[in-house]
């Protein structure tokens, strides 16, 4: 999927309301089948950046396209039908604690099969040797039937980005040979994947080992697909390592946009530094300090 | 003024040691009792009645029939077969209300509402969500006996006018309170899948059902427990099962027959409680 982004603004929609916008004034143009990642100190904009892409929030100005097409311009039920066609992994992995891991790698297909077919996965997990396969990759086929709260923090994110897999990985024709229009909706949603992967720190949790495993098969599955994948990354010697494309954030601005080969140490060292500089001055603990509305009292007992 | 503030008293600390809340405890206190007050005398509240001896004698003889409970084989065997009608309509109620609330319940929740993922939900689907909630006040603030009333009027004696009452009172309230949960719990999983372009019941199956399964089934088998002592009022108006006959037994003053029904309530409240229990364990 190709990516545009002219002049884009985004806010992060928890932030107070004079608060300064996360993301401001980004262009950003993206190939098809691209790899790239994003790096920058923390509250540089990254996940904005990720959320916007994933039309999980609205530019508040500037413009995003996907394909030639402006999201918010679709209607709800298109827009709907866009997020099937790419996927968000965010940086903690949404799986329900009582959920089986099966389950919760399947449910990463599930913008692509009927409703019937979901409903009938839950009684016998259809395509286990798919849930399986995409385990493989990460490692962790030896849980296939565990329960999500049994496994350790790693263990989850790298079940998280199985699910991701999945995703990208749903049975059919590849790109370019779409059901003509007149075909029928569903099957025409069946038949096609996401084409855009957007990772959210996808080795938060995992050591060197597990790191180097899991971004080669991220890379790998997304690279099979011709899928865009777009990652956001701690770890700048790995991003360098395995990302042609890198983009540095700082400050919700973009610093850099260059190919792996020409992001020196001195370029680093800029994108990081200015961050500590600001960490001492340690004005950016003012969101922190901002006071909680309470939340209501939860009610165990009814 | 209760107490004579103005005068320091020995040994009492600083001003500025005195807790600043203490005057709006007080106030609030006062406010409540003089709230209260009212209210008590509305209701004729004067429990001191009890203790008159000619309202106290025939209380305490009805009671005293209580013991021994009546325990013959007839008379079991008829409590059985109504025991087992009681449980039947609190059942067949509950599943008639599960599938008047899982559909209104899912058309309120919040959480499964796509719009709502960025900003503000849209105007249809709020108007809509809006709608169902004032259905389900209108089916919970009619009470499942005027429910029965209207029902034994429709379909005659017996236990069919129950079960339809307690379908439409419980269902509005299984509705409301179903919707709170799936509201108020966790909601990362579910606004992944729907931010990845899954359908709401898809999500609703995949995330929001697993993450809330034990409270939702906690609240159900609940639920259960009431429509089953619900359906013993209903018997007093001629809905079937238990209720109706503790109505003729207390119309004859036998206190034996009383007690071995209630008794046999008590037992079914505590299976309640235990298979509660049971299940919240197995889905923890």
């Amino acid at each position: 999927m190709k990516i545009l982004l002219e002049n884009c603004t985004g806010c992060h929609p928890a932030a107070r309301v004079n608060a300064p916008a996360a993301l401001r004034g980004l262009n950003l143009t993206v190939a098809s089948g691209e790899q790239l990642a994003v790096i920058g100190p923390s509250g540089a904009g990254k996940t904005t950046l990720l959320h916007l892409l994933a039309c999980a929030l609205k530019p508040v100005s500037g413009t995003l396209q996907l394909d030639g097409r402006n999201p918010w311009q679709l209607s709800r039920g298109d827009l709907q039908r866009l997020r099937g066609e790419l996927f968000l992994a965010p940086q903690v992995p949404p799986l329900p604690a009582r959920q089986r891991v099966v389950t919760a790698v399947l449910a990463g297909r599930l913008p692509h099969e009927s409703l019937w077919a979901s409903v009938r996965s839950l009684f016998y997990p259809t395509d286990i040797a798919l849930a399986d396969q995409a385990l493989t990759r990460f490692d962790v086929s030896d849980k296939l039937f565990e329960r999500v709260d049994r496994l350790s923090g790693g263990e989850r994110q790298r079940v998280g980005l199985a699910r991701a897999l999945l995703a990208l990985s749903v049975a059919g024709p590849p790109q370019g040979a779409k059901a003509p229009s007149g075909g029928s909706a569903a099957h025409q949603v069946a038949s096609v994947g996401a084409t855009l992967l957007l990772v959210d720190e996808p080795l938060s949790a995992l050591d060197p080992t597990r790191s180097q495993q899991a971004i080669e098969s991220l890379t790998q599955a997304a690279r099979e697909r011709g899928a865009t994948l777009v990652t956001t990354m701690h770890h700048v010697e790995m991003a360098l390592q395995h990302f042609p494309r890198i983009i540095g954030l700082r400050d919700g601005e973009l610093a850099f946009d260059l190919p792996a080969a020409q992001v020196t140490p001195e370029r680093l060292q800029q994108l990081y530094a200015q961050h500590l500089d600001e960490l001492s001055g340690a004005p950016s603990t003012a969101l922190q300090d901002a006071p909680v509305a309470a939340a209501p009292v939860a009610m165990n007992c009814r | 003024m209760l107490f004579p503030a103005k005068r320091p008293l020995p040994g009492s600390p600083p001003a500025a040691l005195r807790d600043p809340a203490w005057r709006g405890r007080v106030f609030w206190t006062l406010a409540t009792l003089a709230l209260l007050w009212p209210m008590l005398v509305l209701t004729e509240f004067k429990p001191w009645l009890l203790l008159e001896p000619d309202a106290l004698t025939p209380a305490l003889r009805f009671l005293a029939d209580f013991v021994p409970p009546k325990l013959d084989g007839d008379f079991l065997a008829m409590v059985a077969r109504e025991t087992w009608r009681t449980v039947a309509i609190a059942t067949a109620g509950l599943t008639l209300a599960l599938l008047l609330a899982v559909p209104l319940a899912l058309l309120s929740a919040r959480v499964l509402s796509i719009s709502a993922l960025t900003g503000r939900m849209a105007l249809l689907p709020a108007v809509v969500r809006q709608l169902v909630r004032w259905l389900l006040i209108v089916l919970r603030s009619v009470p499942e006996l005027i429910w029965a009333l209207v029902f034994v009027r429709v379909v005659g004696l017996g236990p069919t006018a129950g079960v339809l009452a307690i379908a439409l009172t419980f269902g509005g309230m299984l509705g409301k309170v179903y919707a709170e949960i799936l509201d108020s719990g966790e909601t990362h999983g579910t606004t992944s899948l729907l931010r990845n372009g899954s359908g709401r019941l898809q999500a609703f199956l995949y995330a929001l059902l697993p993450q809330n399964a034990a409270e939702l089934t906690s609240y159900t088998v609940y639920r259960w427990e009431c429509a089953i002592r619900s359906s013993a009022v209903l018997g007093f108006v001629g809905a079937g099962g238990l209720g109706q006959q503790m109505d003729a037994s207390m119309k004859m003053f036998n206190g034996s027959e009383v007690a071995t029904m209630l008794l046999v309530f008590m037992a079914l409240v505590w299976l309640a409680d235990k298979i509660s229990a049971w299940l919240r364990r197995g889905l923890a």
